[in-house]
């Protein structure tokens, strides 16, 4: 059971990487992608009565996370005509490097916590903590505003692992509020990237530091 | 049996069958492009035949330039020593055999780049540089690696620790990162392309462009037995062979070794090899998969 989750967590620190270290965007967002898949099917690992709630905040996220959002990034991908990440501000191998000594620190960091019986043995903190660090790196180092949003997808991920703790006292209509948030928030981005495409006819985010009228 | 002619026949043994492993590949590459290709054996008879010949030396060259490939020969020879091939243990083994092991890699590429360097020839340079710059990652996935089965068997002899317990995930990922520090450490795509005679683009090819005769075959030898060797090492930390009798064993292991051979003819025939400016991505991810299987294990006991 917990060797059967820490499996599909582990799957997900891995896919970090892979999105830390490649440079081709369709890649990023596949990693991401498959990483938000991965993470919706937990739920029904974690729960072990499936009530319906829990079965279909399990499928709403996998929808959302796995084919919607990815759909909404692939088609800015396809209207800005670019498939590579140039020249990021933090290489790929350092931000590999980064996300790999993050990961490490977030598991010695999970030995050492005071966490509740149950959760000791699991990596869902360390999964979390490294899941959080590797969307921030993607957030700072990357130039191009489609990886920003993968970062940011990243990030959340993280931030929702944490949530599973908390999966036996929080209403799961909370989980459903904040996939919908994220859905939302990625139309607003995918707007903004098409309004920077025209403008500026380039998605690099290094050239939005003026203002003008 | 005696140790030492135990130990003779044993080294005979892996001397002996180690230029067989790059016939397979090569038969393996001819069969996936629909080639005839040369025998399984050409090794064997570009080694005689290089053996046969002379050796020219150029004004510029110290002895180092022929001692090189000889110590960088006997080096690999001795770190097969230290490998178990089978339920009777190495033919030497004593507790920290896996740091010597770890040294004798290092010293044998260490004499072939001198000897390379010796030479004064500005490609072999480049080729020395390549070479020294990807075995820095290299061997801190080998040594991240043998750490790993250290802290899975609390040992540090490697007839202990090429014993390991059963599979998991930690050892999904081992095996993952050492064959792809085999494929670099053996200069096969894509990090490097055996096949390649462009001196701008090779690695362990440029460096041995001035050697010729009897210290030439000696690097050839040395490179077969260096990939006989990191087989050997893949196959024990991935299989779990110790109930197996004597006969099981050694047939398992030389399966295995065949299988990683064909493998590697698998992905020199489907894949390019790689730009060398990507080279690095690919050697960071094999040392970091080294170190989650090192951090898998060490977590293990708690997990």
């Amino acid at each position: 059971m917990t060797d059967t989750l820490n499996l599909f967590i582990g799957l997900a620190m891995g896919l970090n990487l892979l999105a830390l270290a490649s440079s081709r965007l369709p890649s990023v967002i596949r990693a991401a992608a498959l990483q938000g898949m991965v993470l919706g099917i937990l739920p029904l690992l974690i729960e072990h009565d499936w009530q319906w709630m829990v079965v279909l905040v399990s499928i709403g996220t996998i929808a959302v996370k796995g084919f919607v959002i990815p759909h909404l990034l692939r088609r800015a991908l396809r209207a800005a005509n670019i498939d590579r990440e140039m020249k990021p501000l933090i290489g790929f191998v350092p931000s590999l490097l980064l996300g790999a000594a993050a990961t490490v620190g977030a598991v010695a960091l999970g030995g050492v916590l005071p966490l509740l019986p149950e959760h000791a043995d699991s990596l869902l903190v360390p999964g979390s903590f490294a899941t959080v660090v590797a969307g921030f790196l993607m957030l700072m180092g990357r130039t191009k505003a489609i990886s920003q949003v993968c970062g940011y997808l990243i990030l959340e991920n993280g931030i929702y692992l944490f949530g599973l703790l908390l999966i036996n006292s929080t209403p799961l209509l909370v989980e459903a509020g904040i996939l919908l948030d994220l859905t939302v928030a990625v139309f607003v981005i995918g707007i903004i990237m098409d309004r920077i495409q025209k403008e500026f006819d380039t998605l690099d985010t290094n050239k939005l530091t003026t203002l003008h009228e | 049996m005696m140790p030492a002619l135990d130990m003779a026949l044993r080294l005979a043994a892996c001397l002996l069958l180690a230029p067989l492993l790059p016939g397979i590949i090569n038969r393996v590459k001819s069969w996936v492009a629909g080639r005839r290709g040369p025998p399984v054996l050409q090794l064997y008879y570009d080694l005689a035949k290089l053996w046969r010949k002379g050796v020219v030396l150029s004004t510029a060259v110290s002895p180092g330039h022929v001692a090189g490939p000889a110590v960088a020969w006997v080096a690999l020879a001795v770190a097969s020593l230290l490998l178990p091939l089978g339920p009777a243990g190495a033919p030497l083994a004593f507790p920290g055999d896996a740091l010597l092991f770890v040294y004798l890699l290092a010293l044998a590429r260490f004499c072939t780049a001198s000897a390379a360097m010796d030479a004064g020839s500005a490609f072999e340079g480049m080729g020395v540089v390549r070479e020294v710059s990807y075995a820095v990652i290299n061997e801190a996935a080998i040594i991240a690696a043998l750490l790993t089965l250290g802290v899975q068997t609390g040992s540090v002899s490697l007839s202990v620790m090429l014993a390991p317990p059963a599979a998991g995930a930690g050892a999904a990922l081992l095996a993952a990162g050492l064959f792809g520090v085999l494929l670099a450490e053996n200069c096969r795509v894509p990090f490097d392309d055996p096949n390649t005679h462009l001196e701008l683009t090779m690695i362990h090819e440029a460096m041995v462009l001035d050697h010729s005769g009897p210290p030439l075959a000696a690097i050839l030898h040395g490179a077969a037995l260096k990939l006989l060797l990191f087989a050997v090492l893949l196959a024990k930390t991935v299989l779990a062979l110790t109930s197996l009798s004597w006969l099981a064993t050694m047939g398992a292991l030389g399966a295995s070794v065949l299988v990683i051979v064909v493998l590697v003819g698998l992905v020199e025939s489907l894949l390019a090899r790689l730009a060398f400016r990507r080279v690095p991505l690919l050697l960071a991810t094999s040392f970091l998969l080294c170190v989650f299987a090192l951090l898998v294990a060490w977590k293990g006991g708690r997990l």
